[in-house]
């Protein structure tokens, strides 16, 4: 069938500003978005620029809006965004990135936040000859996390990324708690300042948009309140205040201030 | 621009990363990579690393390294094989120490599962021996490793693609990278080069690889009078997603899944009465195919395109979502089959390269006669060899941990003492030259020759003329077609004169490194004629080891290929027929 697609473009670099160009192509419905685009780009438009690799939706590289919505363009289906001949499917960059081009975006600060949350196994016991011993419960624990491919469709889809543009985001607390509940790892403790702090895990605000769009079926969200009630846990055993909790004091502080000033 | 390190590592997958972490504690490394590491093929890799760990049932070092060497069909240079079996038991511990998440038994040990080749007490039964992460092995190593090189601060360039390597008198001096974000040429001048670039898969219409496996290490070296080995033994996974190349891991043949023809036959026990379903590759392949041509595929059309069914559903729900959770999403997403109720449609799909850059058990490039100064290669793009003919599954993994590691800790010794070598005045020269001349405006490379055009041609061609059967008409008729479209690309211009983010140059140079590999497949094909391991020839049946005992050397000279040989390392085991 004949499938337009509108394609959001842009080359900041060249001083070209977002426009949409649209490009028609014949796709079967069971071929992947991907495929009509690599169409696109091999037979009519060398142009088009967009990341892609293992084409099945296990290495991250080509999360995009599809009809608004986040998804790897090679675990979609065409009929799954088109019913007939004619139809438009609406292609743009994902959201919270500066554009490289087209639907290139520049994804370093997502890259930071994961970094920051040392996202490697900060073990709680000396190497061992042969393997840690982890019982197959303790295992489970961490298999949703473990999914992630860092394909910043959640980053993308975040609300609160929106008004606070330093939000830890959904990916790199996902990443965190991958490690906080592994039983191998030393957990919370060497990801707490970064974690438990204004713009950490407390921002998000149970929208789920994280959780609706990832491509690995990751409970996001879940996830994140797990490590939101982890951080209160930790805090409460030593008598301690969470960032969210001094936060919330400060507010008031600051709403009763004024009463004060005027005596 | 000129950077300059001790140890560059070109390519960022399994291979590539454990070297980077070996030779950058002791001294200055740089990772050059195409991809954004974490996007590597590596992790797409699913089954399992194939480790004597004993965990399940009792196993040992030395039948797996029996197990490498008969599934290769004997072309496995033996002490390769045996450092192999021996080093993935450390190896396996090593990354499960980085905080892999292995799938776990009751006891709370790395669990094992069966595969395709390995066996206990050198060929009696199936073993367990796959250490395995549900089905996405290859994804859990791919981010323990990209982990571990975060916590190590490892130098990156990332979406820098390798155009050239610096070689002269038979020493390498670095390479000349493209920036994708700027479109400048990067010198990185180095004491030590690793490659570790990956498989080149894209030849074929059918293949489980990703865009991006387009040999571009093997192509670059190729292009500067190294040699490639054994090219002609590229491995066609039993079962991909029909029509797609998708790979279903072997896992699910591993998990007791079995394979079907339309009467509903376990057609294996005529192929392989002992392995069954989990024979060696190239043996489930060329069963598949016989079944086809004799109009037992699913649609009995005896066309090329039929397909067979993998039939995992008596494993149950349970089962298939705790151990094969990512094929069973697969199948959901792409077909619309869900496992646990009906077969899955499979077919061959071009999966990986046995051969490649040759290298000894140091990760040097060299032949018999030759060395290389300076220049090492790891993982799918290096042969070593030790997969020889045909590589069983859950090898690949360990040969990147351990080989990788290897290369990576004699990279560490020789920049020790090795000095920075001169760097040619005009390094970046003839690639600066390729970029423009791809990029000038008027000429065209004349109708019929889109990217697009030649990228369908070659692969249908590579697909019918050098696949899983082989003749001698269909291998010359193909070598022929591949020289003519290789000059075709040549003639290839670019029209995005963009320089940032030029993805149709970057395009355009990988298609080139492809054809290159395509002829220079073909060639090594058309020359060997016996059968052995994943070269299957109709018109030379028989394994001849009287007069093909040993590895192809394929040097590429234009479009012409010149043949030579190295003697294989018969060490231990003596060649005998390959029957399961």
């Amino acid at each position: 069938m004949k499938i337009i697609l509108d394609i959001q473009r842009s080359n900041p670099q060249a001083g070209v500003e977002p426009y949409y160009q649209q490009y028609t192509v014949e796709a079967e419905p069971t071929e992947r978005v991907l495929d009509a685009l690599m169409t696109i780009k091999r037979s009519q438009d060398g142009s088009l620029a967009f990341r892609r690799s293992c084409a099945h939706g296990v290495c991250g590289s080509d999360a995009m809006r599809i009809n608004g919505t986040e998804r790897l363009a090679c675990k979609t289906l065409i009929r799954d965004v088109a019913e007939k001949s004619g139809d438009v499917i609406r292609i743009e960059p994902l959201e919270h990135f500066p554009v490289q081009r087209d639907l290139m975006v520049d994804q370093s600060g997502f890259f930071a936040r994961y970094r920051s949350v040392k996202p490697f196994l900060v073990a709680a016991v000396g190497v061992n000859e042969r393997e840690h011993i982890q019982s197959p419960e303790e295992r489970v624990k961490i298999d949703d996390p473990t999914k992630c491919i860092l394909c910043s469709a959640c980053f993308s889809a975040c609300p609160v990324l929106s008004e606070n543009p330093r939000f830890l985001g959904p990916a790199a607390i996902v990443q965190a708690g991958r490690f906080v509940f592994d039983s191998r790892d030393r957990g919370l403790e060497p990801r707490l300042d970064v974690l438990d702090q204004e713009n950490g895990v407390w921002p998000c605000e149970n929208h789920f948009q994280c959780t609706r769009v990832c491509p690995r079926g990751i409970k996001v969200t879940k996830l994140i309140n797990l490590t939101k009630r982890e951080i209160k846990r930790y805090r409460e055993e030593r008598g301690e205040e969470t960032a969210e909790k001094a936060e919330e004091e400060a507010k008031r502080g600051a709403e009763e201030a004024p009463e004060e000033g005027r005596t | 621009m000129v950077h300059e390190y001790d140890a560059v590592i070109v390519g960022a997958g399994g291979a590539g990363l454990y070297a980077a972490l070996e030779v950058g504690r002791t001294a200055r490394t740089a990772v050059v990579s195409k991809l954004y590491p974490m996007r590597s093929h590596t992790g797409a890799a699913q089954g399992g690393i194939g480790a004597a760990l004993g965990n399940v049932e009792p196993d040992e070092p030395e039948w797996h390294a029996f197990d490498t060497v008969k599934g290769g069909d004997y072309l496995v240079d033996q002490r390769a094989a045996v450092i192999l079996a021996e080093e993935a038991v450390q190896a396996v511990y090593d990354l499960e120490n980085r905080g892999l998440p292995f799938s776990r038994t009751a006891e709370g040990r790395i669990d094992q599962r069966r595969f395709g080749g390995h066996t206990r007490d050198f060929g009696k039964a199936p073993i367990h021996r796959s250490c395995y992460a549900a089905d996405r092995t290859g994804h859990m190593i791919l981010q323990t490793l990209y982990q571990q090189c975060i916590k190590n601060d490892v130098a990156f360039f990332d979406e820098f693609q390798v155009m050239d390597a610096l070689l002269e008198d038979g020493r390498c001096a670095g390479i000349v990278a493209y920036e994708l974000a700027t479109g400048e040429l990067h010198v990185f001048r180095a004491r030590a080069v690793l490659f570790a670039t990956g498989g080149f898969g894209r030849m074929f219409r059918i293949t489980s690889n990703a865009h991006a496996n387009t040999g571009d290490g093997p192509a670059v070296l190729a292009r500067k009078g190294v040699p490639l080995e054994d090219m002609e033994f590229f491995q066609f996974h039993p079962t991909g997603i029909r029509g797609m190349g998708i790979l279903i891991t072997e896992g699910v043949r591993g998990e007791g899944g079995i394979l079907r023809n339309r009467l509903g036959d376990r057609f294996m026990e005529r192929y392989a009465p002992t392995l069954l379903d989990l024979a060696p590759r190239d043996m489930v392949a060329r069963a598949m195919i016989t079944e086809i041509r004799e109009g037992r595929g699913i649609r009995g059309d005896r066309e090329i395109d039929d397909y067979l069914h993998l039939d995992a559903s008596h494993l149950g729900r349970e089962v298939i979502e705790a151990k094969l959770p990512d094929i069973a999403e697969f199948c959901r997403t792409y077909i619309a089959v869900d496992p646990a109720e009906a077969p899955i449609p499979v077919q061959p799909t071009a999966h990986y390269a046995m051969g490649g850059i040759p290298t000894d058990v140091q990760g040097r490039v060299c032949t018999a006669d030759t060395t290389w100064e300076g220049l090492y290669a790891a993982g799918e793009c290096a042969c070593v060899s030790v997969h020889g003919a045909n590589r069983l599954g859950t090898n690949s993994l360990v040969d990147l941990i351990v080989f990788g590691r290897r290369a990576g800790r004699h990279m560490a010794r020789y920049v020790r003492e090795a000095a920075m070598p001169p760097l040619p005045a005009d390094a970046a020269d003839p690639t600066r030259a390729w970029l423009d001349a791809v990029k000038e405006d008027g000429s065209s490379a004349g109708p019929g020759a889109s990217t697009d055009s030649l990228f369908r041609e070659m692969q249908a061609v590579m697909m019918s003329g050098v696949g899983i059967y082989r003749s001698e008409a269909d291998m010359a008729q193909a070598l022929a077609r591949l020289r003519e479209l290789r000059g075709t690309c040549g003639r290839i211009r670019v029209r995005d004169d963009s320089r940032s983010f030029n993805t149709e140059i970057t395009e355009a140079f990988e298609l080139g490194n492809l054809l290159d590999l395509a002829v220079v497949t073909a060639a090594s094909a058309l020359n060997r004629r016996e059968s052995r391991g994943a070269h299957s020839r109709e018109d030379y049946p028989d394994r001849d080891d009287a007069n093909w005992l040993k590895h192809t050397l394929a040097r590429l000279e234009g479009t012409e290929v010149q043949i030579g040989y190295d003697p294989v390392d018969l060490s231990r085991w003596e060649p005998k027929p390959r029957a399961y």
